[in-house]
């Protein structure tokens, strides 16, 4: 025998099937999902502040700390550098204003870490995504604080403004539109995000962007983004407008609020949505639904935590209902 | 049967909210703030011991098939009573618990415990279950009532306890608070419940394992 062959044989190694892994990992994933969103938050910190930075860490390290901690008590593997809680952190604090003072996005994030994902039972057996679940627990708690956002022209601090959406419900679509000039510099400014808001939802070109890089890795299925934002847009010009059928605005619509953060990024999550192709344009058309239908009709000016958050809890129903037949069987 | 483990049991064993899950409504709804928690607490202890001793004194002229109206009868009877009596001596305890002192009529703790137990015991047994299920439903909502006042407003029985700049959550007043504290505390109390077993099965264990050592060296 060679010394070739030898080695070669050295180098077999016996082992159960699968053979052949892809080397996608959850740490992997989840890194990539953090850093696609880096662009995003870092021109929140840009446009915001200091003070963006400051909630942003505090979300973060508050959730990476919730979750080493329980990790521990429970004495099970301790799975804080997987980034998952760092995801939830950094989209948390993308669904607040920057300007919350610190206690909140530390409760925020502890209910996120702590109630939503590990009472459930941890990674993967959450039924709601953990960050959402966190915001809307922060909003039914500090509604006002909540819902104050900073102006962002200004560079004063303490002042605030509506957003775009908050002005379209209480004050009109016109008095939007002189808000911003004409309607070509709305468009620019809220595609831009020039305008005021939470904290990740300003830029869509930026979410965008870094949702698209998902869509080509294969992380997140382009069907979600694509079926939510487009239910909103279809349903918002069909039924938005004051001036009967189809006149409603549905380019203001798709861009503003936190639908373009929360498609790309929240109505993706793959423990908290449907398994098959079919159940996740459910889903998202559901969530798009439901999004207008609070938009326009709703207490709230912005709906799409809600939305997604009311999906996730009939999930496992989309998932019985679309289950594909087995190969060759008749349904 | 030992009336105090007959008492016992309905505390931390079999705990009305805790560990067997009934009329959560009321500890959803009247447990904002300690007041009222240990009002309807108070309430539903007078009204489970007096529905378990008079359930016990007629069940043998009750037909089976016509038990639940009769029973819910007879505890309408007893809270009607008992909001008389607040009416008059307690208004305010009336004035906050409004509605839900009706409600009490249908809270499904008094009528589990006429159907399991004092259906089928004595008078002196059947005080003792329902004032055991009576201080068990007490203890529970004033613990969450207790968490929900500390945590939301900072105050405790109406008085300031945490520093004035607290700015508590809002939310644990409103009904997803109370939802979060029941679901976390029975989370907890199951915890304990699973230690406690461990713990006596650990002992019996030992306990089987010592009866063996002697058994053999007697052999």
């Amino acid at each position: 025998m060679s010394a070739e062959a030898k080695m070669e044989i050295g180098q077999l190694t016996v082992s159960a099937s699968p053979h052949i892994r892809c080397d996608e990992s959850i740490s992997k994933i989840m890194w990539t999902v953090n850093a696609t969103l880096a662009p995003a938050a870092l021109f929140s910190v840009y446009r915001f502040g200091v003070k963006a930075l400051v909630t942003m860490i505090i979300c973060i390290v508050a959730a990476v700390v919730t979750e080493y901690l329980i990790q521990k008590w429970q004495n099970k593997p301790v799975t804080v550098s997987d980034g998952s809680a760092f995801l939830t952190g950094l989209l948390l604090a993308m669904n607040i204003p920057s300007t919350v003072p610190w206690y909140m996005p530390l409760f925020g994030s502890v209910v996120a870490i702590a109630v939503a994902k590990h009472t459930m039972g941890g990674l993967g057996y959450n039924i709601f995504n953990p960050a959402l679940v966190g915001r809307a627990v922060l909003l039914a708690s500090w509604p006002v604080a909540m819902t104050t956002w900073p102006e962002m022209a200004s560079k004063v601090d303490g002042v605030t403004s509506a957003t775009p959406l908050g002005i379209l419900k209480l004050q009109g679509y016109e008095k939007l539109v002189s808000v911003f000039g004409d309607k070509m510099e709305m468009y620019k400014s809220l595609f831009i995000g020039t305008r005021s808001g939470s904290m990740g939802e300003t830029s869509a070109l930026l979410l965008i962007l870094g949702g698209a890089y998902l869509i080509y890795r294969g992380y997140i299925n382009w069907r979600v983004p694509v079926f939510m934002i487009g239910t909103v847009g279809v349903l918002t010009w069909a039924l938005g407008g004051h001036a009967g059928l189809f006149s409603g605005d549905p380019i203001l619509n798709m861009l503003s609020g936190g639908l373009i953060l929360g498609a790309f990024y929240m109505a993706t999550d793959m423990v908290t949505i449907p398994i098959t192709n079919n159940g996740q344009i459910v889903f998202a058309i559901g969530a798009g639904c439901l999004t207008v239908l609070i938009r326009l009709l709703g207490g709230y000016p912005e709906g799409v935590c809600y939305a997604i958050l009311l999906m996730n809890s009939v999930t496992p129903l989309i998932d019985r209902w679309l289950k594909p037949a087995k190969f060759g069987a008749r349904r | 049967m030992n009336y105090w483990e007959i008492f016992k049991k309905g505390i931390f064993e079999m705990n009305p909210i805790f560990r067997l899950a009934l009329s959560l409504c009321p500890a959803l709804a009247v447990t904002s703030n300690v007041f009222n928690a240990l009002g309807m607490g108070f309430v539903v202890m007078f009204v489970i011991t007096a529905n378990n001793i008079v359930v016990s004194l007629v069940r043998d002229y009750v037909n089976p098939k016509v038990r639940v109206p009769v029973f819910i009868t007879i505890i309408a009877t007893i809270v009607t009573l008992t909001q008389l009596i607040l009416e008059g001596y307690f208004p305010e305890v009336n004035k906050e618990l409004g509605l839900y002192l009706e409600l009490v009529v249908v809270f499904a703790i008094i009528l589990a415990r006429a159907e399991v137990f004092a259906m089928k015991n004595t008078v002196v047994p059947s005080f003792f279950d329902g004032l055991g299920m009576g201080v068990g439903f007490a203890v529970a909502m004033v613990f969450i009532g207790a968490v929900r006042e500390l945590l939301g407003p900072g105050t405790f029985l109406g008085y300031q306890v945490l520093p004035a700049s607290y700015d508590g959550p809002l939310i644990m007043i409103l009904a997803p608070g109370a939802f979060l504290v029941i679901g976390l505390m029975i989370g907890m109390f199951n915890v304990i419940g699973e230690h406690q077993a461990k713990q006596a099965e650990l002992k019996r264990r030992a306990a089987t394992a010592a009866g063996l050592v002697v058994q053999r060296s007697e052999a």
